[in-house]
This record gives C-alpha cells, structure tokens and sequence, in this order.
C-alpha cells in the first residue's frame, strides 16, 4: 500500500476526482491547503493599492491505493491536474504501514 | 415653545439611526483586521455604546451643551441631567424635548470616539484604549463641541458652520487618531510589509451599509426638525455618497479591479465629507463634493501608506481626518442662505469670508485635536502602557485581551 499525497489547482479537484473514480478508486480525503512554490505569490487588492500573499489556497487530495497501481494513479492525476503552467502542483508518494476499515475490522489490502 | 410632535419623533427615530452606526462601524473595522483581531476592534466600538453612554448622562452633556463658561465649555449646571427634561430646552431644538435631544447627541460623542479605535486597532491594550477614550471624551470631545454646537461656543459665534459634525467628529476624531498611531507605533509586521488580510469583507460591506443608513439620522437629524431643511440634508446626503462611492469604484477600476472594499470606503466618505456641509448646501452640491472627497480620501491614503510610513491601521485620518477638513472647506464653498436661512452663504454665493472661517475652525480643531491627543496618549503610555506586549500582538488581541475567539471550533 502506498499513499499519494497530491497538492492541486483548486480548479482542477473535480477533474481529479472524476479521472479517479473512472480509474478504481472511489474514496479519499480532501482538504483545503495553503502552500507556496515556484508559482509565487497571489496580489490582492486593499482599499488603494495592493498587497502580497506568498501562500497560495491549494487542494490537497489523499489517497491510499494498491502498489501495483501507484504508477498508474500517478499518470491519472497528473493528466487530470495539468494546466503546463506554473503551480499546478506536486504529488508525494509514501509507504503504508497498514490501514483499517472501522466498520468490519478489515485490515491491509482489503481496507483500501 | 411647546412640543412639536413630528420633529420630535424624527429626534427620536434619528436617535436610534446614530445608535445602530456604532455597531456598524463595529462591522466596518472588524471585517478589515486580521482575523485574531476581529472581537478586540469590534469591542472598540461596542463597548462605548455602554461607557460613553453613561459618561454622557452623567457629565458630558453638560460640558458639551450647558451653560457656557467663556465661550471654551459648557458648565456643571446640568450634570446628571438636572433641568433635563420633557419640556424643550430654550437654547437647543426648541420644538424637542430636552432629553431627546440630549440622547441624540450622546450617539454623536459615542461614534466619535468610537471612530478614533480605527487607527489603533491590533495593538493597543484594552484597559489601555478605556482609560485613554474616557480622557479623551471629557477633555477633547467635551470641549470641541462646546465650541462649536454649544450656545456661547467660540466657534459658533465666530460663524464656522458645521451642521452634523465635519469638525466636532470627522476631523477631531482624523486627526486624534493620527496623533495616537504615531505615538502607538506600528503593528509588528508593518514596515517589513506583512500582509495584514482582512478577515472578512463582508462583514465590511455590511458595515458600510448600516452606517450610510445611520447617516441619514446623523445629518438629516442634525436639522432638528422634520421639514424641508431636514429632506434637503437627507438628499444631500445621499448623493455625495453616491457619487463617493462611485469614483472610489472607477479608482479602484483604473489600478485593476473594481473592489467592494473600496467601494465601501468611498460611500462612507462621501458620507464623512458631506456631514458639515449637509444642510447648508443645495442637495445637488453632493456631486462635487462627493467626487473630490472620493479622489482627495484615496490619494490620501495611498500618501500615508507610501510615503508618511504612519500605521494608521484602518485609515481615520485619510477618511475621517482629510475628508472632514474637505467637508468644512466645501461648506463654505458651496453654503447658501437659500437652503438654511440660519446659516451663510459660502464663496460661491460670493461670501469669500466664509471660507476663511471654516479654515479657522478646522484649523484650531486640527491643532487642538493633535497636541491633546498627543499629550493624554502619553500619560497613558507612562503609566499603565498603550500596547500589549509582543506575544500577545503576535497571538492576538482576542484571546490575550478578551480570552475569546471569533472563528471557534472545528468542523461546525
């Protein structure tokens, strides 16, 4: 089991999600993120003028998947969250130790 | 005189308008700081509510309003309220039961000092800001407006007009907040160009709009009565912010988006710079001082963000300060004895000597306003401290000063 971590375009969440259920994969977590990169900062505008945010709302998107499948997941999200600009984002891929449905009890693969 | 019945419930309703721009102005700053900061701004502002309002009853009313003492305060003969009642006074709306008419000028001291937190706001300590506005109340408020509105007041007879407050709020309450800022000194993260987000426009807007809605007590109130006088400040009123708020858009526009947040700014000082002039003035005379408040306010801001370095954190002295001083010079401009028999004509119904006096009373506030500040700010500072210490700035006025949070709990 490995988990991907995958930080987006907040636009692009939808894409994602949709290009995972159509790969297998139904379940993840989503939550909202701020972060910063090459992309830079975001301008807003105050009652005259400007000022600087450098950190950036992101999404971040965790899954758990099998590890046969983690190259392949990889590719999905990376197709689906592309612009080809600046800040579109990263993925990270980590190891598993184990996972548990709470529900029945299952545990490892089964879980997931 | 007896009891007119439709003035007086116009004093009334007009009374409750001025309350609710307190709370508004709450919204107003509390939406614009950070977000740990929220409850401490907004408590600037509400807490007034409750000490000036009692101080008002207790005292103020009397140095403000009483008896003159030489033309500079008014005397302790109606401290407590003695020989406040029903029946109208002889000297202040005549038609109005006194204590109607007290009340209303109690929301007035209420919102100016309230005004004067903007500048202060995300640093200064609570008991700090309590004990530095009751000072400032009995010793700056009191006075100016003694010498301005009160029968025997200095100013009034010296024929400065100001007929809702340009001088004895906007720019009293301007040019005091830039004093205290100074001395206060900057929010941490001021000069290394933190940015300082605002948590939540909204609640901006929302503000803007409650106090545009007061505003119509506050400057058609200010006729006393509810006839004609009172329509053409209300249409006056109206319209300056009207046209405010849409040069500050266009402003806004031409740097790159066209922003609620500065368009907000702009209606509330078309609303500040029409304020003194209101019913002295054609109702149309709203246009062009609504639009040369809008372009003067927002240079201004922009000239004390760049260049003066001063954290002024939510702009009273560009707002309030500048566009109350432009307020008290249009009046003079535009002021017509054709609108308000009881007032002037101005430079352009060929009174030059107009002008010259609202430059006086501007002048003399300014100067005032700036050095008592100044002086009562100091006094606080040396003996109980004006700021919280670093940590509490850093963790945040509403837990280190309130122990409460404005955005609580998780998930609900």
């Amino acid at each position: 089991m490995k988990k991907i971590e995958a930080i987006i375009r907040q636009e692009k969440l939808d894409a994602v999600r949709t290009a995972l259920e159509a790969s297998g994969y139904f379940g993840m977590t989503v939550g909202e993120v701020s972060g910063r990169g090459r992309q830079g900062g975001l301008t807003l505008q105050w009652r005259v003028g400007e000022y600087k945010v450098d950190l950036l709302p992101k999404i971040k998107v965790e899954i758990v998947v099998l590890d046969e499948d983690v190259a392949r997941i990889l590719n999905v999200i990376t197709i689906a969250a592309r612009t080809g600009e600046m800040g579109d984002g990263k993925l990270f891929v980590l190891p598993v130790e184990n996972a548990v449905r709470v529900r029945t009890g299952e545990e490892g693969d089964n879980a997931i | 005189m007896p009891t007119d019945a439709g003035n007086t419930a116009w004093i009334l309703i007009s009374t409750a308008l001025v309350m609710l721009m307190t709370p508004g102005l709450a919204l107003f700053y509390g939406g614009m700081v950070r977000r740990k900061n929220i409850l401490s701004t907004m408590m600037m502002s509400f807490a007034l509510l409750g000490l000036i309002g009692l101080l008002w009853v207790l005292y103020g009313y009397s140095l403000s309003f009483g008896p003159d003492r030489g033309g500079i305060i008014g005397g302790l003969d109606w401290i407590g309220l003695r020989h406040i009642g029903q029946e109208p006074s002889l000297t202040y709306a005549t038609t109005v039961p006194h204590l109607a008419f007290m009340m209303f000028q109690a929301m007035f001291a209420i919102i100016t000092v309230a005004l004067v937190s903007g500048a202060i706001v995300e640093r200064m300590k609570f008991s700090a800001f309590i004990v530095f506005s009751i000072l400032w109340f009995t010793i700056v408020y009191c006075p100016v407006a003694h010498w301005v509105w009160g029968s025997g007041g200095w100013l009034a007879k010296l024929g400065a007009l100001d007929f809702a407050g340009g001088t004895v709020v906007h720019i009293n309450a301007g040019i005091s907040a830039l004093a205290l800022s100074i001395l206060l000194g900057p929010r941490k993260g001021f000069h290394e160009k933190e940015p300082m987000e605002p948590n939540n426009i909204s609640l901006v807007v929302l503000g803007a709009g409650l106090l545009w809605f007061g505003w119509f007590g506050f400057n058609a109130g200010s006729a006393l009565t509810s006839g004609g006088l009172a329509s053409s400040a209300l249409v006056a009123t109206n319209t300056s912010a009207a046209a405010a708020a849409i040069v500050w858009m266009i402003l806004s526009w031409i740097y790159r988006r066209p922003t609620i947040l500065g368009t907000a700014t702009g209606a509330v000082v078309g609303l500040v710079a029409i304020t003194p002039a209101a019913g002295f003035v054609p109702p149309l005379a709203g246009i062009p001082i609504g639009i040369i408040a809008g372009v003067v306010c927002y240079y201004a801001m922009l000239f004390r963000a760049k260049k003066m370095g001063i954290d002024d954190s939510l702009d009273v002295w560009a707002c309030h300060g500048v566009g109350g001083i432009w307020g008290a010079l249009a009046t003079g401009i535009f002021a017509s004895v054709a609108i308000n028999p009881s007032g002037a004509n101005g430079l352009i119904s060929g009174n030059a000597m107009q002008l010259a006096k609202q430059l006086l009373g501007v002048a003399v506030v300014c100067g005032f306003a700036f050095v008592v500040t100044w002086v009562l700010g100091k006094i606080v500072d040396v003996t109980i401290g004006l700021r919280v210490n670093a940590t509490e700035e850093t963790v945040g006025l509403d837990i280190s000063q309130h122990g409460e949070r404005a955005y609580g709990g998780m998930l609900r």
